[in-house]
């Protein structure tokens, strides 16, 4: 009997020990994706606003970036309540995620999976504000199947678009257009196709003001 | 006394696995070693969790009851009870029924493997065969 309890002891501390191990180690990446070839479909990103408002600014952005969850949860409220809501400003969110962060891609996925449902901006808002899957490199894929649910997408049709990587080539694409106008970092703020180095949501206010005052 | 000592080990390993899948859901680890199976479709389905809680975790705290009440029987005052017997038969046909189940929505409705789901199955109908034996045997 004595030697039962010390095979017990054995597959528990063999047990306990593999778990600890797995636990420890680098979570992989989400599944790896094909080379990717920029999409042509004329996508230009997701817009809160009204067309018609007299400013429009264009954001490059990631998903996984700290100042960019920062911007979104502090600044960005103020924005749409104070300017966007109004008709004065249209905003354009580009995906720009950098390849340092291991889970931008796959977060800026998600958020397309969402916009494919018409839930692009309840996904964004959702990333950005539990943004603490960011900070612990575990892979998020079953986290973010739960904002999905939270906002109340398909889930069938979420896990095909995410499963297929259906929209890699936007998310490409998005890419090579902020290369192109010139974006180093993110956030990134660009009006009427010229860089806009401020952030804060007083910066864009004036902004506006300034703008629209031009106008009259 | 064979029989519950197979019951006792097979819950323990039971409760490794049924631990292991937990803690990923719970976004402890960070990802499944699966091999070739779908193991993060399956436990990322809406099949994984059932009435708010995950499935994992009732794997875990039925193995556990298995594990506790299989070592109960087998100390000295507890070895020749059939009342026990019965106990564990009982809990390992519900656990039983419960696998059959999850097997079911893996293989008919997910038409997706997870292999530590498989592992969990296996030991599961192992402990109701043994459970089931040792209800028969006087």
């Amino acid at each position: 009997m004595k030697r039962f309890y010390v095979l017990l002891a054995l597959v528990a501390v063999a047990g306990g020990g593999a778990m600890w191990y797995s636990s420890h180690r680098q979570a992989a990446p989400p599944p790896a994706a094909a080379p990717v070839v920029a999409a042509t479909d004329g996508f230009r990103g997701y817009t809160l606003g009204v067309e018609s408002a007299p400013v429009e600014v264009t954001e490059y952005s990631d998903f996984e970036c700290p100042f960019c969850a920062s911007f979104a949860t502090v600044q960005m409220p103020v924005i749409r309540e104070q300017l966007i809501a109004p008709g004065k400003l249209r905003w354009r969110y580009r995906d720009f995620p950098l390849p340092t962060h291991r889970y931008s891609r796959y977060a800026a996925l998600a958020a397309q999976c969402g916009g494919e449902q018409g839930k692009f901006w309840e996904m964004h808002d959702q990333l950005f504000e539990h943004h603490q899957w960011a900070q612990t490199g575990k892979n998020p894929r079953s986290l973010f199947r739960d904002f999905a649910r939270a906002v109340g997408l398909d889930l069938d049709k979420y896990d095909a678009c995410m499963d297929g990587q259906r929209y890699a080539g936007r998310i490409e694409a998005s890419v090579q257009e902020g290369e192109a106008a010139g974006v180093r970092g993110t956030p990134s703020f660009y009006v009427n196709g010229r860089p806009f180095e401020r952030s804060t949501s007083d910066d864009f206010k004036a902004l506006v003001d300034s703008l629209t005052k031009k106008h009259k | 006394m064979i029989r519950r000592q197979a019951i006792v080990l097979l819950a323990l390993v039971g409760l490794l696995v049924a631990t292991y899948l937990w803690l990923y859901k719970i976004g402890v680890l960070g990802e499944l070693r699966c091999g070739t199976g779908s193991c993060e479709y399956v436990q990322t389905s809406r099949f994984a969790d059932l009435l708010g809680v995950p499935v994992a975790f009732y794997g875990v705290a039925g193995y556990a009851t298995l594990f506790v009440i299989g070592l109960a029987g087998l100390e000295g005052r507890f070895a020749g009870d059939r009342r026990l017997s019965v106990l564990l038969a009982a809990l390992a046909t519900a656990g039983f029924a419960f696998t059959l189940y999850l097997t079911y929505i893996e293989l008919f409705v997910l038409h997706a493997i997870c292999r530590w789901c498989v592992a969990s199955a296996a030991i599961m109908t192992a402990i109701w065969a043994a459970a089931v034996a040792g209800l028969t045997r006087r």
